[in-house]
């Protein structure tokens, strides 16, 4: 072995050791985020007395006994504890929710990319001005307005409550990316005779597609995950509760049933898990672009 | 098994709104645009762009701008709305003891919340930089960031369990601590602790998204710069501290600022876990309360006013930043 391969295989060697502590901390890091929800997951599949008796984290001295494990906390937050109503509640709320602020705002959008109008800038800037405004500012007038149009407690109500919230968010994103695609294709539209009607739905819509997804990803787990809008609007009525309110009126009336309310909180979990897995590409670019929002 | 009509039906009127909402919708703008093509060429173009925005306008000015001046209003009055009260409901919520434990804890909330997600999102951001499984280490990090602040709750309400006397502990912390031959402790309520055991899981559920934006801006951090430190001489505590944190003050900022709007809101973790006892109140949990359990809509409104107040700062500086931007264009 001559003196120059010693000479590496030595410095490598202490490339390695010296990024030891680095894949330690690292991995202790992401062992720390990770177990509470380990605890959760592996608490909900057990009996209510091995629940009680023992940690979670002893069912790991013996991981594949599979006598330790069972489904009945499952079936019983779906059936008689009402979370498979929930759910259903949840997406009834959550997906026009989505829908009709990111539609509002991508015409809008267009309208302040593309179009010329009196007060475009000053009406766009107050768009950015209401990104951050709290919306505990609006709670108490429109909960009396929509005590008068008998709006409370609908699924009509919470959609265009959530539209609201959402708009100036959809606004500043679809209109910052409708504005940057290239000028020339546009003006050669125009010039071949395309409304904007057309130029919208041939080209403005189909080329944001990308940025459309990204918001609809957000917009949606904003409103899966929201409580406060749900218990200011549908408070009262049990019919309309969405997963956050059946859950943390569980956490509430039975606060020390575990098996109960893991399971009931990976019920409410399960769907923007499959979200987050599937699309977390479009997830973290939405969570780029919008880290401006109130 | 009676419940599956129900929810069939359900399931159909759910399927049944989204076809008209989406559809409406659209329709709407298609129907004002082919009825806009009956007016003169002229009018036409003054008219179409409303046609465009008009609905985006109406729906701001109904559910932001007129509920934020009327919530102003309110707060001037008292109890029920009915008569002039000046400045007592603001006097009320920063003389009142129980409103200046939540002022306190908010304060609380803002700066450890802040501080600690984006420390150890960057920290994270930048360790992970340096390894092949960067990938597998963001998506644990930032899962919470999928799970609703309720489920959060319940998450750790597990984490934190404590069963007094001498049983066996089935709470992460607690049974911790017993192994090392502590005593078990009641984080809620302790009141010592239990802020910022509820503040932790803030910083749990926040820290992922400020690694995921931070991770964005270091690597766009040009190679020769580091490379042209590291030739220099620096080692990797020095390129981080003057290389890496300068080159991504203004993501840093950015995402401090969203946090810090978190961290104001903050209600979830609290009304889910403390519901604000022994004092651990912040101002959107107490707001709610002012609004539904004792119906003092003056007070509410002053609370809401607070928050406000407290953004407006922000909001001049992202609109600063919008005019910037849109001069650069």
């Amino acid at each position: 072995m001559s003196h120059s391969t010693k000479l590496m295989t030595s410095d490598r060697l202490r490339k390695i050791l010296s990024s030891v502590p680095l894949h330690i901390v690292l991995i202790v890091i992401t062992l720390l985020w990770t177990l509470p929800s380990v605890g959760l997951l592996v608490s909900s599949f057990r009996p209510r007395n091995d629940v009680f008796a023992t940690g979670w984290w002893t069912v790991f001295q013996h991981p594949f006994d599979f006598t330790q494990y069972q489904l009945d906390n499952y079936i019983s937050v779906l059936t008689t504890q009402g979370m498979a109503r929930a759910f259903l509640n949840s997406l009834s709320i959550a997906i026009p929710s989505t829908v009709i602020p990111i539609a509002v705002a991508a015409f809008a959008a267009y309208a302040f990319a593309w179009m010329d109008f009196p007060g475009r800038q000053v009406l766009f800037v107050i768009v950015v001005g209401l990104l951050v405004v709290p919306l505990q500012m609006t709670l108490i007038p429109l909960l009396r307005v929509y005590n008068r149009l008998g709006l409370a407690g609908t699924f009509l109500g919470i959609w265009l409550a959530h539209t609201g919230y959402g708009l100036p968010f959809a606004v500043y994103l679809l209109r910052n990316f409708i504005g940057s695609l290239p000028r020339d294709l546009f003006e050669s539209a125009y010039l071949d005779g395309a409304s904007h009607l057309t130029a919208f739905f041939r080209l403005a819509f189909p080329l944001s597609i990308p940025a459309i997804a990204s918001l609809a990803i957000f917009q949606f787990l904003w409103v899966w995950n929201d409580l406060l809008v749900a218990l200011i609007y549908l408070g009262g009525t049990p019919d309309v509760a969405p997963l956050t309110i059946k859950l943390s009126g569980l956490v509430q009336s039975m606060g020390q049933d575990w098996q109960l309310l893991t399971a009931a909180a990976f019920v409410s979990m399960a769907l923007p898990l499959v979200v987050f897995f599937s699309l977390q590409r479009y997830f973290v670019r939405g969570i780029l672009a919008g880290s401006v929002k109130g | 098994m009676e419940a599956l009509p129900a929810s069939l039906s359900q399931i159909l009127s759910t399927l049944l709104a989204i076809l008209v909402g989406v559809g409406g919708i659209v329709l709407l703008y298609v129907v004002m645009d082919f009825l806009v093509g009956f007016l003169p060429d002229k009018v036409q173009q003054r008219v179409r762009p409303w046609v465009y925005v008009g609905p985006l306008l109406i729906i701001l000015a109904f559910y932001l701008v007129y509920p934020t001046l009327n919530t102003i209003y309110l707060s001037f009055l008292d109890k029920r709305s009915e008569s002039f009260v000046g400045l007592k409901n603001y006097i009320f919520t920063f003389t009142n003891p129980a409103m200046r434990v939540a002022l306190r804890n908010n304060i609380l909330w803002l700066v450890l919340l802040t501080a600690f997600s984006v420390g150890m999102g960057l920290v994270i951001a930048v360790l992970a930089n340096r390894v092949r499984y960067e990938a597998v280490v963001k998506s644990f990090i930032f899962l919470p960031l999928a799970i609703s602040f309720v489920g959060a709750g319940v998450i750790w309400r597990f984490v934190y369990a404590f069963k007094p006397g001498d049983v066996a502990q089935i709470g992460l912390l607690n049974a911790a601590l017993v192994n090392l031959g502590l005593e078990p402790i009641g984080w809620f309520v302790e009141k010592s602790l239990n802020n910022f055991a509820l503040i932790a899981v803030g910083v749990w559920l926040q820290t992922g998204f400020c690694m995921v934006v931070l991770s964005a801006a270091i690597k766009n951090i040009p190679v020769e710069v580091i490379e042209a430190a590291r030739i220099d001489g620096a080692n990797g505590w020095q390129v981080f501290w003057r290389v890496t944190v300068p080159m991504i003050s203004s993501t840093i900022a950015v995402v401090a600022t969203t946090v810090i709007i978190g961290a104001l809101k903050a209600f979830d973790i609290v009304f889910v876990l403390t519901n604000g006892n022994r004092d651990t109140e912040v101002l959107a949990n107490r707001m709610y309360k002012e609004m539904f359990v004792w119906r003092n809509t003056g007070r509410a409104s002053a609370i809401a006013v607070i928050l406000l107040l407290a953004v407006i700062p922000i909001m001049a500086a992202n609109i600063r930043r919008f005019r910037a931007q849109e001069a650069m264009r």
